[in-house]
């Protein structure tokens, strides 16, 4: 009876205990990671006029060549702002080239964006109406997708790109892509 | 910069002093109460009241950074803009992660202060220890501060403006209902402390429970108006007609409030029948440990939250390993003591007692449901599943019904007597009433044309709820015997904590019955209103006039007009804000006793607005009664038996026997 008793009285002790180890795998893990029904896939058909006379973006473009990121960007968007400053710095990675997405953006604006912070870019597809934002799932701006030499998309990323993410998710599958 | 050099530093250094001052609280009393050294006892109580003065200075410096506008200091400028309204200022200062955070801390230590001050009953040794466990909550939380969330860290060189609050914050509504929770969640501390000391000494006597439930009712009330007030907010500002969104957030801070309800309800049987005990001192400690566990959702960004604070992991840590500290503490402590407290005598299933411990099975019940939708997305990520979000229909298929059978134990609890009640008896005394309520739901059903079953079935509960509280009130001031001279007399020389239990109960059938009416038989009109156009909903005919641009303090508005037949004009509005870039909707709102008429306008499109109109029937009940239950609190607690020194002061045993 007297243990019957104790059990009952550890029974929470071991429930929290088991809750608090769940929290623990969670913590620093990004919640609003979602999965894309895309990953694995070849990128859609598509093809943007550039900015200016800039060149456009196509999916050709992303079938043959680097292992490329292609980021999702306006000028509207604050977070996009915020992780600028990573994508340039991405720039100075060997191997790697990175695309932008113009997504629902007056191309003056984009242009005023990109003459203030910097152009990261090595092509820009101008997405005005949203239309093939669409066909890639972008859930909202700013996205960054990491697409294989053969144009397959393997990676997303919803949100803000932080120096984590790059370092232990990005960068890892792109080297792995890469060889 | 307009900054005065020092007065952060003054802070941020008065914290720092706190948290020595809260290690020694934490410590020398508890040592002291073990060994018996009674200025080591003593110490606690000054310990108490200087930490709370210590955390005191650091509030009034952080308040101070933020009325001056001093951007020098990193919260401040991310946070405020000197162009903020005054009254926002001052608000600013806990709408943000290392604000709300000191907030916490300053209730936490006045709780601790007012126990040292007020608590004079209390046995010497045994207020010691509860002062040394609040003291350890304390250390835990201003470590927190200190280490991860420093409010008074500066910047340099200091930015000539700051970069706002953000607007939706912007609200008396948003600006006064947090402290009102934090103040609900702390004060569950003391609960929480008493529980813990109690397993440290062993023993739970009646006694206990009559000390711990005016704190808890303390807390509860706080909880109850902080949730009202949240809802409310959330109703107006939102900008959709929803009351309760079963957010992580908003679950946050139900789970403390359902547990809370629960601890009130079996202290009463503690202090009684002597019995329960080991479960109460249980739902005391569960019960702050779900307040600690809403911090840490909120703040480590393990879930995904409109309300969420900005998220980091390093936070994240530290509150999941503080939580298990004190969750696991003393929950380990249970495990160990609780098989020893002396079982109480066993009881009637059909008593008062009967009637309290299934209200606690259900609220418990509850608790879990609640617990599980919050967690569950987590909990099914962790295992490797899918991504799922669990919304209302979960809620409306699990917790709504727990609340059927625990409006009915509610209603007929109150009118048993304790140790054995006669349940044919009063369903005897109730049957015209329960008759009423089900021919009042049956009319609603057959009245409106498809009514949704819930909604019935909780307006049925709602009306025998509120029938059977009639029923006991005029029971218990003898109506039919004294008539109405007499009973009026004898209900004003009721026990308060009787009239404030009629009237929480009541409260929460008015509650019921407006969350039933308002989710169950909305009407909404939801299109694009060109000039002109005339919507007719729920009897009223509104005619859209067009909208105008309107400059604010610190936003330019886009102002509808819609004219109502018979009431006037309603002016809806957009709001955009320059820093940081946002936008707002205020809709308007047209209150009744019978309903609301709320109108939102909404973006430009094509050759109109988009505008939201609904009708919401009786929705104001709502809250009516979420205050009411507030009142009721309030009310008990100002009962002469419950106040400090009273009753009969049974000679407690002085010399503790040592551990």
């Amino acid at each position: 009876m007297r243990n019957y008793r104790f059990l009952i009285a550890a029974l929470p002790l071991a429930v929290m205990i088991g809750l608090g180890s769940m929290f623990y795998e969670r913590l620093g893990k990004d919640p609003s990671e979602l999965p894309s029904a895309l990953i694995g896939k070849p990128v859609p058909a598509f093809e943007l006029p550039g900015l200016d006379d800039g060149k456009g973006l196509s999916a050709d473009d992303l079938r043959n060549g680097p292992v490329t990121v292609v980021n999702v960007f306006a000028s509207w968007c604050a977070p996009c702002r915020i992780e600028h400053p990573l994508l340039t710095a991405l720039t100075k990675v060997p191997g790697i080239r990175i695309v932008g997405m113009a997504y629902k953006d007056e191309p003056a604006a984009t242009r005023g964006f990109l003459e203030q912070l910097g152009n990261p870019y090595e092509r820009i597809g101008v997405d005005q109406a949203g239309r093939v934002a669409i066909d890639w799932g972008v859930y909202g701006v700013p996205e960054t997708y990491l697409v294989s030499t053969d144009g397959q998309i393997m990676w997303k990323h919803v949100g803000p790109l932080t120096e984590d993410v790059i370092r232990n998710d990005m960068l890892p599958l792109a080297e792995r892509l890469m060889k | 910069m307009s900054g005065s050099p020092g007065i952060a530093e003054f802070g941020h250094f008065a914290l720092i002093l706190a948290f020595c001052v809260a290690l020694v609280q934490g410590i020398v009393p508890l040592a002291g109460a073990a060994r018996g050294h009674v200025p080591s006892i003593r110490l606690g109580d000054h310990a108490a009241v200087l930490q709370f003065l210590l955390v005191a200075a650091a509030f009034a410096a952080l308040v101070h950074a933020y009325v001056t506008s001093d951007f020098s200091v990193l919260n401040v400028f991310e946070n405020s803009h000197s162009k903020k309204p005054m009254l926002y200022k001052v608000t600013g200062v806990w709408g943000n992660h290392e604000g709300s955070l000191l907030l916490w801390a300053l209730m936490l230590t006045m709780f601790g202060a007012m126990v040292a001050v007020f608590g004079r009953n209390l046995p010497e040794t045994f207020r010691a220890r509860v002062l040394s466990v609040q003291g350890l909550v304390g250390v835990g939380f201003i470590a927190f501060m200190l280490f991860t969330s420093n409010p008074f860290a500066r910047i340099d060189p200091a930015p000539l403006e700051g970069n706002g609050l953000n607007p939706i914050l912007q609200d008396p509504g948003l600006a006064f209902h947090p402290p009102f929770l934090y103040a609900g969640y702390v004060g569950i501390s003391i609960a929480f402390s008493f529980a813990v000391a109690a397993l440290i000494e062993g023993r739970v006597p009646p006694s206990w429970a009559r000390w711990v439930r005016p704190w808890t009712l303390a807390a509860w009330a706080m909880l109850t108006i902080g949730i009202t007030g949240g809802s409310y907010w959330a109703y107006y500002e939102l900008g959709w007609g929803g009351f309760w969104f079963w957010d992580p957030v908003e679950n946050a801070s139900l789970m403390p409030w359902l547990a809370a309800t629960a601890l009130l309800h079996s202290a009463i049987v503690v202090e009684k029948r002597d019995t329960l005990k080991s479960w109460t001192i249980l739902l005391a400690i569960i019960a702050f440990s779900l307040s600690l566990l809403g911090t840490f959702l909120v703040r480590s960004g393990v879930l995904t939250s409109v309300h969420a604070f900005a998220s980091d992991p390093t936070r994240g840590f530290f509150i999941l390993i503080f939580l298990l500290a004190v969750t696991g503490g003393a929950l380990a402590l249970y495990a160990v003591r609780a098989p020893a407290l002396k079982p109480g005598g066993m009881f009637q299933t059909v008593s008062r007692e009967g009637a309290l411990v299934l209200n606690n099975l259900l609220l418990a019940t509850a608790t879990a449901t609640v617990l599980l939708g919050t967690l569950y997305p987590l909990i099914l990520d962790a295992l490797g599943g899918a991504k799922v979000s669990v919304g209302p229909p979960y809620y409306n298929s699990t917790f709504m019904p727990l609340m059927v059978p625990l409006m009915v134990a509610l209603a007929i609890g109150p009118l048993l007597p304790w140790k054995r009640g006669d349940l044919l008896g009063v369903l005897g005394r109730l049957k015209f009433i329960a008759l009423a309520s089900a021919v009042g739901g049956l009319l609603v059903f057959w009245l409106t044309v498809d009514a949704p079953l819930l909604p019935v079935l909780a307006f049925i509960v709602a009306f025998f709820l509120a029938g059977s509280v009639v029923v006991e009130v005029l029971e218990r001031v003898q109506f039919r015997k004294r008539g109405v001279p007499g009973a009026l007399r004898r209900l004003v020389a009721l026990p308060r904590g009787a009239v404030g239990m009629s009237l929480a109960h009541m409260g929460l059938a008015v509650s019921i019955f407006g969350i039933a009416a308002a989710s169950g038989f909305a009407e909404e009109h939801l299109g694009i209103m060109k000039e002109g156009d005339t919507v007719e909903i729920a009897g009223w005919s509104l005619t859209f006039e067009g909208v105008e641009d309107v400059p604010g303090p610190n936003y330019t508005a886009t102002r509808g007009r819609f004219e109502v037949a018979g009431l006037g004009p309603m002016f809806p509005e957009t709001r955009r804000f320059e820093s940081p870039p946002m936008e707002t909707t205020e809709a308007a709102i047209h209150p009744t006793i019978l309903g609301d008429l709320y109108v939102v306008v909404g973006e430009k499109t094509g050759p109109g607005h988009a505008v939201r109109i609904y009708w919401k029937p009786f929705v104001m009940w709502i809250w009516a009664g979420g205050l009411m239950m507030a009142a009721g609190g309030f009310f008990s607690l100002s009962d002469r038996r419950l106040r400090v020194g009273a009753p009969v002061r049974r000679a407690a045993p002085r010399p503790q026997a040592a551990e």
